[in-house]
């Protein structure tokens, strides 16, 4: 009992949607709200909640490494930050033995104007360390982010490399009892998010609990030994990590190759980009689950503009079951369809895209779903819209009965020459 | 090493996670244990305000004396108003030096907290920390446009009094009544941004009704109390009462006023706290 690090039981957070989204922004609108329905305000108040977070109970040991994997709205940020005190919860109780130290979104705290140097002080402070504690670690700080040079440049000449090296060091190095890591290694090369990831791994071998929060499946299956999956707000299933994963990817996808948007599935700041039915075709057509390698299929996306978006694009991602991705592709990608859909209209739409055959190797397949605008604004986003399976039968190579690896089989042309 | 342990093991804290319910405790050990944080955002404050700004600190000098300057043309030479023999500059300047500080602090502390909303809504730290380094950080500029203030009591021959040690104390009652207000407007904010709009002209309306351009004297005695509730006019008075010495004391005595003065300013603060204590809970949720 001396060796849980945490312990929640019935965790639950309610937000009022009217707070969150349709929030009275000015004593105007609360006023003229209140004066206009009085009465009926209470009971439309009482729909408009939604939990976050619905009676969470787990505890956690010392020194394990957890991750948390769930749909973007499953409640995983909000459990971080209920952890992370940063939010009272609702209703249930939690103990945590220990000092938790959050490594934060990007710079968060940082100061553009102020130097590498100043800033390091700062965020430290920031995140509760102790002004001895941040002298002590200040070289070991500056030695990992590779910032040596710049250290007393200010930070807003960094480039987003450094800048980033530079937060995860001070973060890192704030030796917490608790590591609460919410998708910082979604950014950064692939150099950088493996020095991290050993970081990480370090701060677990020293005995250290850390709650791991990722859409990366590999970095979760590589660093946590145990996964807890959430889902509207519960804890849904807690396995070893491999098990755990397996679940998540699996789970919640319909077998009928269509997926359809509810429309309290579609948050409130995807407007006026409204998603309503992605559907996985075969060669012939049909609305299909599994595909055959040797024929071409078609995933379309229905999605209405509620207004003209300019530089809008739809596209896929598309994911192996063991979380790698296959390859991203846009509506717009080709430049005559990029002019001609430059400012796309309000109205229906379906974006359809022709995939060749024999381009996936034998197993599952995650299609995620981006709608957005380059580098402005990021309407829809949905990393698993749907699943399909591919079946090799006829694929090349299949007189040898192997597993063949990689997540493409692509038909090649070969030629044998002899001399 | 082993004992170090065990010493280890010992200073575990615990937290626990409960739902807010009723009144919050005040809990100001909190902040106590975050004074280190307190002093880096108001040295970020400093460092940042004058940065990439051709005059850099000069600025802090120069505001208060552009401000003497016009007032002295308007109110002193044009429109003549009765400063009981006193220089109009140094009269004005006494009143201007704490009067500045206050807007400053005030408007600081005011919406900086809905300026750090990233901040807030990403970490956990006692959310008093930002409008008490807002406060802070005027102090400095305050500080070094003592200068002027030293400058013109020579070039008027002013004699310093014992009076002028006291002055700490007014500077101090600023402070707190721009923390007491600064804390309710800031809490106010996070809900209802309106408060960034209204701050700037409740300070210019607050401006008028404290005696910077005009001095207490002008208003009839009977009326004197109402100035009393408003706690900037002892500070004010009280700064020239400091400075200017026996040559303001004759004509007006801030005594009944002052006290008066920071009996409001302790009841804005206490209950500025109390709210911003309870408030600061939801503030991650609403920002």
């Amino acid at each position: 009992m001396t060796d849980i690090a945490i312990h929640v039981e019935k965790l639950s957070k309610k937000y009022k949607l009217g707070a969150m989204y349709e929030r009275q922004d000015t004593l105007r609108d609360l006023l003229v709200s209140t004066f206009r329905s009085p009465f009926r305000k209470k009971e439309k108040r009482e729909d408009q909640t939604l939990w976050a977070l619905k009676d969470i109970s787990f505890d956690i040991e010392r020194g394990s490494v957890v991750g948390i994997v769930g749909r973007n709205g499953a409640g995983k940020s909000t459990l971080l930050k209920v952890l992370s005190r940063v939010t009272d919860p609702t209703s249930g109780v939690g103990e945590i033995r220990g000092r938790v130290g959050s490594l934060l979104e990007v710079g968060t705290g940082f100061h553009p104007e102020l130097t590498g140097r100043e800033n390091i002080y700062l965020n430290g402070a920031i995140l509760g360390m102790k002004r001895t504690e941040i002298e002590k670690k200040f070289d070991e700080i500056v030695d990992f982010s590779e910032v040596v040079k710049f250290i007393d440049t200010p930070v807003k000449r960094y480039s987003s490399g450094m800048y980033l090296r530079l937060a995860f060091a001070v973060a890192a190095h704030l030796e917490p009892d608790i590591l609460v890591v919410d998708e910082v290694l979604a950014v950064g090369d692939a150099e950088f998010q493996r020095k991290c990831l050993g970081k990480m791994s370090d701060v677990a071998e020293q005995g250290r609990t850390v709650l791991f929060v990722s859409h990366n499946m590999s970095a979760i299956l590589r660093l946590t030994t145990e996964t807890l999956v959430m889902e509207k707000g519960r804890i849904v299933k807690r396995a070893p990590s491999n098990e755990a994963v397996d679940y998540y990817l699996s789970s919640g996808f319909a077998e009928t190759g269509e997926r359809e948007w509810d429309q309290d599935e579609i948050p409130e700041n995807s407007a006026p980009f409204l998603p309503k039915v992605l559907r996985i075709r075969n060669e012939q057509g049909q609305i299909v689950n599994t595909i055959r390698s040797t024929e071409k299929m078609s995933i379309e996306f229905e999605y209405k503009l509620e207004e003209a978006i300019t530089g809008l694009r739809v596209g896929y991602y598309l994911m192996s079951s063991r979380g790698e991705f296959v390859f991203t592709t846009f509506d717009t990608d080709e430049p005559q369809m990029y002019d001609r859909f430059l400012a796309r209209e309000k109205g229906h739409y379906i974006s359809r895209c022709e995939i060749p055959a024999d381009t996936f190797n034998d197993g599952r397949f995650i299609v995620g779903i981006n709608a957005s605008t380059y580098r402005i604004h990021r309407y829809f986003q949905d990393e698993r819209a749907i699943s399909f399976n591919v079946d090799p039968a006829g694929a090349p190579g299949m007189q040898w009965p192997e597993q063949r690896l990689g997540p493409t089989r692509p038909r090649l042309h070969w030629e044998i020459e002899k001399k | 090493m082993k004992q170090n342990m065990v010493t280890n093991q010992k200073q575990i804290q615990i937290t626990y996670l409960k739902p807010a319910k009723g009144l919050a405790a005040l809990n100001l050990k909190d902040l106590w244990d975050y004074r280190e944080l307190i002093y880096f955002l108001t040295w970020r404050d400093l460092k940042v305000r004058y940065k990439q700004t051709v005059l850099g600190f000069t600025w802090v000098i120069l505001q208060p004396l552009i401000n003497m300057v016009v007032f002295t043309v308007l109110f002193g030479q044009l429109l003549k108003v009765p400063t009981d023999g006193i220089p109009y500059p140094i009269f004005s300047f006494a009143a201007l030096l704490p009067w500045l500080y206050f807007a400053g602090s005030l408007t600081r502390s005011s919406t900086t907290l809905v300026g750090s909303a990233n901040l807030i809504s990403k970490v956990f730290f006692p959310r008093m920390v930002i409008p008490i380094a807002g406060v802070l950080s005027g102090i400095v500029d305050f500080l070094v446009s003592l200068i002027v203030l030293i400058g013109m009591m020579l070039f008027y021959q002013i004699t310093p009094t014992w009076n002028l040690l006291l002055l700490p104390i007014f500077l101090f009652l600023a402070m707190l009544t721009a923390l007491g207000f600064g804390l309710w407007f800031s809490a106010l904010n996070v809900r209802f941004r309106d408060v960034n709009h209204l701050v700037p002209f409740i300070i210019e309306i607050w401006k008028y009704a404290t005696p910077v351009i005009y001095g207490a004297t002008l208003i009839p005695e009977r009326f004197r109390f109402l100035l009393g509730l408003n706690p900037m006019t002892g500070v004010v008075e009280g700064f020239r009462w400091a400075i200017l010495g026996s040559k303001y004391v004759e004509t007006f005595n801030p005594g009944p006023l002052f006290i008066i003065s920071i009996s409001i300013t302790l009841v804005v603060l206490i209950s500025g706290v109390i709210f911003f204590r309870n408030t600061e809970r939801t503030f991650a949720d609403i920002i």
